[in-house]
């Protein structure tokens, strides 16, 4: 789950890291005022969306009156912002976040992640933080500084003594980078976390260091053992449809073709994907409804699907499996006649009890094309909606 | 003989009084699978399906000579089951249960790089030596004995792909699901370095997907140190970039991830990459054809 900007920072404030004043504002609230509160001369209004690149697309705007505030804001609050990280339709910007401009010195870049290829949680530093760090990656790696942790230690003391000094940084400044990291790892395991990232990192002209952005991603896996992080769930920008799939536990990602996809299992998701464009088709959506999943669940993932006005064929693709193959087919069957279908619908099962499963699809009356395998699958429903 | 388990192998089930466990405990042993102990918490001393069940790994060892344990147990007791079978000494860990915290996983993973034991998953659909011993959530009938070791990061791709290869008359040696979580045991590397020291191993399917850089390491091993032929699939090469957030990633991948950088990488390393899901079982068939083995791999079936 990824967080907000904003509340990110409310947590990383429990921990001790310097944060700019700031308010997060979204409808109905008076911006104006937030402005007054903030009580600085300079403030700078930031879209709140999951996605990076907000600085380069208009998403961060200075303001220097209650009533430029106020207007920033008005203008930024229910638009659309795309940046590179967003995909095309942009990201719906319901919250901003007003804060005090800093005067900054230099910007770090600081980030604690997992290493898959490690296996391990790995911190990443960089003494030229800012917008522009993946092209600083790309193009002179020895400038980005990267630290395996160990789980159970923590981050050892020598290694952001040697950090520090790998960025150039002495002093009092030292001392309080290095408490600032060890508190960011505590951040990071205790809220599990996926992805902790502060860019910039800035150093003020008075030689304070504040995280003037946060990025937190945590682990959805653990979000069992974080009733905490309940009350950000209804911020999350998803579509209804993607709100819906994840009530039912099913995962679903809209795209923009008009072929509707039910499968279970990811790789066999993906794959089901990958076979309708090689066919020349467009995917509508991605969705796996799991492994082992339920008729009550198909039921939804169908409804789902049919919810979607891009949608003009669909292709359910199921390896039955543990989950009985009769099982599905009665659970499809029970989806259309509770909801309807006016479109082609092409069925590919294998797997346990798959006999049986076709005679109830073909003795259902319902206009439905069994499909033998794969291949014939997806030829059959790209040439449907051609 | 296949790779980690065979038809002698014995197997404890951690949770097999659960719904999951339960119900699989059956399948594996209709298989043939010689399930010989269970293990929950509090219910020690009693049956279920005819095996009995004790209270604690160690006591379901010392009773059964079990050697490898399946773990069914939900995500939030998972890693102590993991952490239990390690420190009573299993040679095997197979964990099927999936929703296992990430920092979880790098606990457990620390924990038993000091023991002499393999954990494979967690979130994974199990292993299998086909004819011989089943071990987690495949259906076993698709499956059928030979010699095409199979290693793959999905549940229901492998059986997809298994099952174009059983269609086609050609068995396999072991088929093994390493899991689709960031983090798991048994990767691909040692998984390819297993099926080439196998002898009835006499090619190998390896299916990833978009993600990670396992695909990448494989491919640097398969370089170096397997000379047997290796067919490979990447789920996901039309999959459009995900809403990305932060640099980290990005950062870490350094390019890596992407289904181009896997194929391309599995290519140099002279791996034959099957483009469609659909040809999988299709490019073994003619790999094996290519190499004279088709005819060796049937005619031995047939025996």
């Amino acid at each position: 789950m990824k967080l907000f900007e904003f509340q990110a920072k409310n947590i990383l404030k429990e921990y001790g890291v310097c944060i700019p004043r700031g308010k997060a504002i979204t409808r109905d609230m008076d911006a104006s005022k937030a402005f007054q509160e903030i009580g600085c001369s300079r403030c700078v209004v930031k879209a709140q969306i999951l996605s990076g690149g907000r600085g380069k697309s208009g998403g961060i705007q200075f303001v220097t009156s209650p009533e430029e505030t106020k207007a920033c804001v008005a203008s930024m609050l229910g638009s659309y912002l795309v940046t590179h990280q967003t995909g095309q339709k942009g990201t719906e910007i319901t919250y901003v976040l007003i804060e005090e401009a800093l005067s900054i010195k230099k910007e770090l870049y600081l980030a604690i992640t997992i290493d898959r290829c490690l296996q391990t949680p790995v911190l990443i530093a960089s003494a030229e933080g800012g917008m522009e760090i993946e092209e600083v990656a790309k193009r002179t790696p020895e400038k980005i500084i990267k630290i395996p942790i160990d789980i159970f230690f923590g981050i050892h003391f020598f290694q952001t003594r040697r950090l520090t000094s790998q960025l150039s940084i002495s002093g009092t400044l030292a001392t309080t980078l290095n408490i600032l990291i060890a508190n960011l790892f505590d951040v990071f395991v205790e809220s599990d976390c996926s992805l902790l990232e502060i860019n910039p990192l800035a150093v003020t002209v008075k030689d304070e260091i504040y995280a003037v952005d946060a990025k937190m991603d945590i682990d959805d896996n653990a979000l069992y053992r974080h009733p905490e992080f309940n009350r950000f769930i209804p911020c999350q920008d998803v579509s209804p449809a993607e709100a819906l799939a994840r009530k039912h536990r099913l995962s679903y990602i809209s795209l923009e073709g008009n072929i509707g996809c039910l499968v279970n299992g990811a790789g066999l998701a993906m794959a089901t994907m990958d076979i309708i464009k090689l066919h020349g088709g467009e995917p509508a959506n991605f969705l796996d409804v799991g492994g082992d999943a339920s008729p009550e669940q198909v039921m939804q993932a169908f409804k789902i699907i049919l919810s979607d006005p891009k949608v003009k064929a669909i292709l359910i693709n199921i390896f039955g499996g543990i989950m009985k193959c009769d099982v599905i087919a009665s659970g499809i069957i029970q989806a259309i006649n509770e909801v309807g279908i006016h479109i082609p619908l092409v069925i590919r099962l294998e797997g346990t009890n798959v006999e049986v499963a076709k005679k109830i699809l073909d003795n259902s009356g319902l206009k439905i094309t069994t499909a033998k395998d794969m291949e014939e699958a997806a030829s059959l429903v790209v040439s449907k909606v051609l | 003989m296949g790779i980690l388990i065979n038809k002698d192998t014995r197997v404890l089930c951690q949770g097999i009084t659960g719904q999951a466990g339960s119900f699989h405990t059956e399948r594996m042993l209709e298989y043939g699978t010689k399930l010989v102990a269970g293990v929950t918490p509090g219910k020690g001393g009693t049956m279920h399906h005819n095996v009995p069940v004790f209270d604690n790994v160690l006591d379901a060892m010392a009773k059964t000579g079990a050697t490898v344990s399946v773990i069914y147990v939900p995500a939030p007791f998972a890693t102590d089951a993991i952490i239990e079978a390690a420190d009573a000494g299993i040679a095997l860990i197979v964990c099927i249960t999936e929703g296992i915290p990430a920092l979880d996983m790098i606990r457990v993973k620390k924990y038993i790089s000091h023991k002499q034991t393999r954990l494979i998953g967690p979130n994974c659909p199990g292993i299998i030596t086909p004819g011989a011993c089943k071990i987690g959530i495949m259906p076993g009938y698709i499956h059928k004995p030979g010699h095409v070791g199979v290693v793959s990061r999905s549940g229901t791709l492998t059986y997809e792909a298994v099952w174009q290869l059983t269609r086609r008359g050609i068995g396999q040696s072991t088929c093994l699901g390493i899991g689709g979580d960031p983090i798991v045991g048994i990767d691909f590397a040692e998984a390819l370095r297993l099926f080439q020291d196998d002898q009835e191993t006499r090619t190998m399917i390896m299916i990833g997907e978009i993600g990670g850089s396992a695909e990448e390491e494989a491919a640097t091993i398969i370089q170096k140190e397997i000379t047997k032929p290796v067919v490979g699939f990447i789920a996901g090469r039309t999959a459009p970039q995900g809403k990305r957030m932060g640099h980290a990633g990005a950062i870490i991948a350094g390019g890596k991830g992407t289904a181009g950088s896997k194929i391309s990488a599995l290519k140099n390393a002279g791996v034959t990459i099957a483009d469609s899901p659909a040809d999988i079982g299709e490019t073994v068939a003619r790999v094996l054809r290519q190499t004279g083995m088709l005819n060796i791999t049937k005619n031995e079936q047939d025996l």
